[in-house]
Formats: structure tokens, sequence, C-alpha cells
């Protein structure tokens, strides 16, 4: 090759370069969004390892009810009754969006656009 | 076999159309009755008629225009009262506003009417216009995404999450009660008096009136009724059972609906 002495250094130095973030950060997924509990409660409407997977399908899914099928009966929990609603379900409890949303969605990349419309307590306005 | 490439194409093109329509015509005469239009795919009732099944629950009102000529500042009354609950943003400038229910004049409200020699008390009249509910919606048929869809109860519905602002439903609702969101509505609505309960929209998606549905969960009558108080000015109700309070008003005055003509069966009659 013409100039291989120069042009293969050249792109081994480039690539350790570029993926140089890639190899620092590795097996290190920056720190791990510590979890606050609402105070007060003890149970959520599903157990926490189907919410932590699946609460946007719970929401999803309260969508649907709620808006095409009309069924707004609220889900009880042991004795306390809970309505299929973000807003009105949800926040009742997980009242700090920054605490119960924003840390876990900006550690895993992640923007629901759900506070276009629906109120944060404190943050809208 | 001696065929002329002409008259092949000739034979194929018949043979296609006599093949595509046969069918169809032949279930026509076995029917006797040409076939309804198909609502399938919108979630509508097909419901063509002008007399509505009186099936089910069907939910609509009644807007007493002599009431509110009589009581001005009262139309104002449900406007703030709707615009409050739903959080419905005021842009101050009429191209971009949004709007759930308004006051229009008699011709704009009822424009297949006749307007020679018209009542003189119509003159300065503004009747209230809101979504009609329409128990054969046009809106519904023309949205591409179900965003909005006719519930069991009649009412046209809206999700807003669904709404991808391509606008069909505008053009094709004949009465012009639906509003895009031009801008994003959130600074334009008023924070003293904002309604937590119930969320704002975002740009980009279109909005209605929503016959309350989140209120009448709770038991409440709907925002615009409540508004009006004991005046009667507004009845709110299921259409379909004639014990209802709205099916006595309906029974007892002459009432009319906005463009009956179109076949849309407007849920909103007005006694004027
Ligand atoms: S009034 Fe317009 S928006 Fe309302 S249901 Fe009828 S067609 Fe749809
Ligand atoms: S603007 Fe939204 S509601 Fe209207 S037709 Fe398009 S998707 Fe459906
Ligand atoms: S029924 Fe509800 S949403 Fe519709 S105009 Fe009246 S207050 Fe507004």
């Amino acid at each position: 090759m013409y100039d291989g002495k120069l042009i293969i250094p050249g792109l081994i130095v480039f690539v350790a370069l570029m993926t140089f973030p890639i190899w620092k950060n590795m097996g290190n997924a920056g720190p791990v969004p510590k979890l606050e509990k609402p105070k007060g409660v003890t149970k959520c409407v599903e157990s926490v390892q189907y919410m932590r997977t699946s609460h946007m399908k719970v929401l999803d899914d309260w969508r649907d009810q709620v808006l095409r099928e009309g069924n707004r009966t609220p889900v009880e929990v042991e004795g306390v009754k809970y309505d299929r609603s973000l807003m009105n379900g949800c926040m009742k409890c997980h009242t700090e969006k920054k605490k119960f949303c924003d840390e876990c969605h900006t550690y895993t990349s992640v923007k629901p656009y759900c506070w276009d419309c629906h109120y944060v307590p404190k943050e809208t306005f | 076999m001696d065929i002329k490439r002409r008259q092949f194409l000739k034979i194929a093109g018949l043979s296609t159309i006599a093949g595509l329509g046969a069918p169809a015509a032949f279930n026509l005469l076995l029917k006797g009755e040409s076939s309804p239009v198909s609502f399938a795919s919108s979630g509508a009732g097909a419901e063509v008629s002008h007399d509505a099944a009186p099936t089910g629950v069907r939910l609509g009102m009644v807007v007493d225009q002599r009431v509110f000529d009589a009581n001005q500042g009262l139309a104002q009354k449900c406007i703030t009262a709707c615009h409050l609950v739903h959080n419905v943003p005021n842009f101050g400038n009429p191209k971009d506003e949004i709007k759930w229910i308004f006051g229009v004049p008699y011709e704009k409200a009822f424009p297949t009417m006749s307007h020679y020699h018209r009542d003189e008390h119509l003159h300065n009249s503004r009747f209230l216009v809101f979504c009609n509910h329409c128990d054969n919606p046009p809106c519904v048929r023309a949205c591409p995404t179900k965003a909005t869809f006719k519930r069991k109860d009649g009412i046209v519905a809206m999700d807003y999450h669904r709404c991808i602002g391509c606008r069909f439903c505008m053009a094709a609702c004949p009465y012009g009660m639906r509003s895009f969101n031009w801008r994003d509505p959130r600074p334009f609505i008023d924070k003293a008096t904002y309604n937590k309960e119930f969320p704002t929209r975002m740009r980009g998606v279109v909005e209605k009136c929503n016959f309350c549905v989140e209120r009448l969960v709770k038991g409440l009558q709907p925002a615009c009724v409540e508004a009006c108080g004991s005046s009667g000015a507004m009845v709110f109700g299921d259409l379909n059972d004639s014990h209802s309070e709205i099916s006595k008003v309906l029974k007892e005055n002459f009432t009319i609906q906005r463009k009956a003509s179109l076949g849309t069966l407007p849920s909103v009659f007005y006694i004027v």
C-alpha cells in the first residue's frame, strides 16, 4: 500500500480516539437513580417489578379503557381507590415528577411527552 | 384460433367488468334494496334514516333560546364555564382561537333555514353552538387514526394522544365545531383558574366539546348546563329514554336542529 506506514497507524489512532468514551465507561452505566417511595402508601396498583417494566402499558390500557370504553371505575388496592389516570391517579401518590419520572427517564434516555398535555403538580406553572 | 389482439382486449375488458360488477349487482337484486353505506371502518353505527334507532343511550341537549334571549349574559356564563373546566386557551385573536362553545347569529347557526321575513327577535339573538354529537358523525368517518370516535352513549369523543393533526375532521364537520391548535396552548391558559384535574392539549391537535364526559361519570351535569342553573336554558339527557327530562322538553316544544338535511343526525336541539 502506498503510504501504508502512515495510514494504518493513523486509522488505529483514529478508531481508538473515537471509541474512547465507550472504553472509558465500559461496565459503568453512571449512577443508578435512587428510588424513593411515596410516603404513607405501601402498595401500587401492580407489583413493583411489573410497574418497573410496564408502567407505560398500564397507562396505555387505562387511556383506552377510560376514553374509548368509558370505564372509569377506580382500581382498588387494599381498600384504597385509585383513578385510572396519570394526573388523578399515579401523581396523587408519586407527587414529584422530578423524582418519580424524570430521574429514570433521563437515566434511560427516554423522553415521553406525557407532560405536553398532562399537568405536573408544581413544574407546569 | 383466429382472434385479433383488438378483439381479445375487448373480451378481456368486458369479462373483467362483468366479474367485478356481477356479485354486487346480484346481491342488490337478491335483497331488493340498495345497500346501506358502510360505516364499519369508522366505528359509527350505520344509521342513515332520520329516525334514529331508539336503542341504547343517546345523549343529547336542548338549547332553549327563549331563555337565553331573556337572560342577556347567560350565554357568556356557559362559555366561560366550559372553557374554564376544559383548560381552553385564550389566544386573544380570532386566527388562533380555540372554541368549544360559542355564540353565533341565527343565520350562521341555521344557514339552511329560511331567512326571508324572519321573526323579529331572531335579529339580535345569538345562539350557543357546540359539537352536535351527531348520531351519524362525518368527522368520525373522516378521521384516519380513529382519534375521533363515537362512544356507545352517542358522545363523539376524541383521544388527543392519537390525533395527528391532519384536520380531515375539521373539513368533514359541516358545523365548524372543531378547533386546531396552531400554537402551544399552555402559555395561554390562565394560571389562576387552571383545572388541575383535566389535561391541556398540545400544539398540532384538534379539539372540541366532549359533552363533559369527565363530569358525567362523577354524576355532574355538563358545565354549560350547570352554568344555566335552574333557568332551564339548557337541558341535557338521554334522547332515547322516553321518561327523561330532555324527552319531555322535546315532546312539548317545537325544536330545530342545525343543518338537519345533511343527515348527520345532530343530538343538539334548539327551541327558537
Ligand atoms: S358537530 Fe361536527 S364535530 Fe361534532 S359530531 Fe357532528 S360532525 Fe363531528
Ligand atoms: S385532526 Fe386528529 S381527530 Fe381530526 S381527523 Fe386528523 S387525526 Fe382525526
Ligand atoms: S357539554 Fe361540556 S364540553 Fe360541551 S359545550 Fe357544554 S360544557 Fe363545553
